[in-house]
């Protein structure tokens, strides 16, 4: 029964999901500030390999090296994400041009491939990994087995930061301080709050997402490093965002989805149907824009759309 | 310290911060490259030699320069308009498929007819691609970003279907080695663009394509009506549509001339260069990225950004040319990132002023105050 393709196609896609839901997090918090981070591939990867790199030099028990990883990962991502938001919020750079930049700057033939070259990581397997955390007669359990219960901590930890995300967004004070930055910058500055700091703030901390969930491809899904690990995971995590509205719990959903569709042509073949890949890859993307058109009208973009102010740059004196 | 916005741009301050800069970028990369263990000017020293010294560099040069060249030009006749079609990727490989298409089509005919029809069919790939974004963009107000972003993928999705995974009738099926290493059939003699050498120096026939349609746009933006109302559309839609301008046709017409211009960026690949359909090729050099990059440093100029695809082409080119053991890789990538970064930012001395003021102990001076 936990042979089924639904059972496999959907564990896996939680598998596949998870980086994805991280960098979404992030890019949801980021955007939500009104910066747009096309830079979210470059960040994932710089973490993927500063990760790496950790549990390779680290000696330490599994579970601190671990720890540690997503650590400098986070700081990693999140040391990136400063240098866009630097240039966006300070600078007044173009956001997209400025994004595009920090993914070639990073990215697969840019800084992690620089890093992972100089490092000298390329060729050994993980040293420690995330294993399933439950054990092995709750795995097996019937249907829920594989799909709950024979997951990695990084799978529960990212529930929980869905839930913060969430509950910050819409039940805290800065989180709805940091939605009135990302619609109008100029009334959340005549409230007070002070937008640059703002900006700042959730960009990083979208780098720091980015960066974990970049993690979560050398050290859990595939753990190793190669250039380019993430095989464009960055650009899906931000037609994510898009496909869930910018809300935290339809990025679950929307990452579990999209994770399915890469897992299903695997499954398909071990079932003995071969169909292109390419179809299911490229389902994500058309969705995406799909999604896109259909709240088009002004007033499905006013309750689903983007933050108003995404991709301005804020200067007071020109409001 | 306060930041305001200049009120007269000097015409030195927009050569001089670029070329400052590229400097400061340099020296960045050679802060990184010095961390790491690395000597900086030995290793800029290669990179300058591969680039634009050694023997035959300047031609391999201008080779990684012409899709740049495309793919900045698509750039930048968009982002004039402060659309940004971020697709010249996807449109890229729309007009190299189209291209190759029409180049085996039309195998047997006299070669100019061949390239012609190349030429046509690679601008209508991506023009059509192109016109998707536009029209969500031009009738639905749907962002363009993201919607001309995503098609990148879907196309390269297309293009490893189009060789890996199908029998399609670009996929060379013949033999048993065409049967093991999936590739595209080879063009036909007629379907190859001619090259000239002066000098020493091969130009191929695509990189003066690319020089002629950065003409024909500066013309077109600077000595024609549509040039002008679509700038004053990429300015305010507003003010265009109550001057009695069609936006949403303009809209559509400079993305689908965007995306013809990147398709001929693919057909040129097809041509020039590569001789058959190549998906692993084309979609590793992310030429639709780095156009970006190029528009931007250019400042969205078409001469610049010939010019600006030529540097930029060399560092590309002497990344490959590196590429081994002992030069460090993803050199490349970081230091166009760093340019970008530092063009970015510099961006701002040009259009504002920076005045650092102290805070004013002494009463204000009215006297000069009155007098200015």
């Amino acid at each position: 029964m936990n042979n089924s393709l639904l059972v496999v196609v959907l564990a896996s896609g939680v598998a596949y999901g998870t980086p994805l839901l991280y960098a979404a997090l992030g890019e949801v918090l980021a955007e939500r500030s009104g910066v747009l981070n096309l830079g979210v591939e470059g960040m994932m990867l710089v973490g993927a390999v500063m990760g790496f790199w950790t549990v390779q030099r680290v000696h330490a028990t599994s579970s601190v090296a671990l720890i540690g990883a997503i650590g400098v990962a986070a700081l990693a991502g999140a040391a990136m994400a400063a240098i866009h938001a630097f240039l966006v919020v300070t600078l007044r750079a173009n956001q997209i041009v400025s994004g595009l930049a920090l993914t070639i700057f990073a990215g697969a033939a840019g800084l992690s491939s620089y890093l992972g070259n100089d490092l000298n990581l390329a060729g050994s397997p993980a040293k420690h990994q995330f294993q399933e955390i439950f054990p092995k007669s709750l795995q097996d359990a019937p249907v829920i087995g594989p799909i709950f219960f024979g997951q990695s901590i990084l799978v529960y930890a990212s529930w929980i930061c869905v839930v913060l995300v969430a509950l910050y967004l819409g039940r805290t004070r800065a989180g709805l301080n940091l939605r009135a930055v990302g619609e109008s910058p100029a009334a959340a500055d005549a409230m007070g709050i002070n937008v640059a700091a703002y900006r700042y703030a959730h960009t990083l901390v979208g780098g720091a997402f980015a960066g974990i969930g970049g993690a979560a491809f050398s050290l859990s899904v595939t753990p190793q490093w190669v250039d380019g690990i993430t095989q464009g995971s960055g650009w899906i995590a931000i037609a994510l965002v898009i496909f869930a509205f910018w809300r935290p719990t339809l990025c679950l959903v929307g990452a579990y989805f999209f994770g399915a569709f890469t897992a299903l042509p695997f499954a398909l073949q071990s079932h003995g149907v071969t169909v292109a890949p390419e179809l299911f890859q490229s389902l994500p993307y058309v969705m995406t824009v799909l999604a896109l058109v259909l709240v088009s009208s002004r007033a499905a973009r006013l309750r689903f759309g983007a933050p108003a102010a995404l991709g301005l740059p804020y200067v007071r004196e020109e409001r | 310290m306060r930041i305001e916005r200049r009120l007269r741009q000097p015409w030195w301050l927009s050569v001089v911060v670029p070329i400052v800069s590229i400097c400061v970028a340099i020296l960045l990369g050679a802060l990184v490259l010095l961390l790491t263990g690395h000597p900086p000017l030995h290793n800029y020293r290669r990179l300058f030699d591969a680039a634009f010294l050694a023997k035959g560099a300047l031609s391999d040069t201008v080779i990684s320069a012409t899709p740049l060249a495309f793919t900045g030009l698509a750039a930048a006749v968009a982002f004039r308009m402060n659309l940004f079609n971020i697709g010249g990727e996807g449109q890229l490989y729309a007009g190299a498929i189209t291209g190759a298409t029409a180049g085996l089509l039309l195998a047997g005919a006299p070669s100019p007819i061949v390239i012609a029809g190349m030429i046509a069919a690679g601008a209508a790939g991506g023009a059509v691609l192109a016109a998707i974004p536009g029209i969500f963009r031009a009738f639905l107000s749907t962002n363009e970003i993201i919607t001309s972003l995503m098609l990148n993928y879907v196309v390269a999705l297309v293009l490893d279907y189009l060789i890996f995974d199908s029998h399609s009738y670009l996929r060379d099926t013949s033999g048993f080695e065409a049967s093991v290493f999936p590739q595209g059939k080879t063009l036909p003699d007629e379907a190859t663009w001619p090259s000239w050498t002066l000098h020493g120096l091969a130009l191929p026939f695509g990189f003066l394509v690319a020089i002629g349609v950065a003409a024909l746009v500066w013309a077109l933006y600077s000595r024609t009506r549509f040039g002008f109302e679509v700038q004053v559309i990429g300015d305010s839609a507003r003010a265009g549509r109550y001057a009695g301008m069609r936006t949403r046709r303009k809209i559509l017409a400079v993305m689908c001339l965007s995306g013809a211009i990147a398709g001929l960026g693919g057909a040129s690949q097809d041509g020039d260069f590569r001789h058959q359909l190549d998906p692993r090729g084309l979609t590793a050099a992310n030429y639709g990225y780095a156009g970006i990059v190029v528009a931007a440093l250019a400042r969205y100029n078409p001469f610049a950004v010939v010019l600006i695809a030529f540097l930029l082409g060399g560092l590309q080119n002497a990344g490959y040319t590196l590429q081994g053991a002992d030069f460090p890789a993803g050199l490349v990538g970081v230091m166009q990132g760093l340019i970008l970064f530092c063009t970015l930012g510099g961006e701002l001395f040009v259009r504002y002023r920076v005045r650092i003021e102290r805070p004013a102990r002494k009463p204000a001076r009215p006297a000069v105050e009155a007098g200015a």
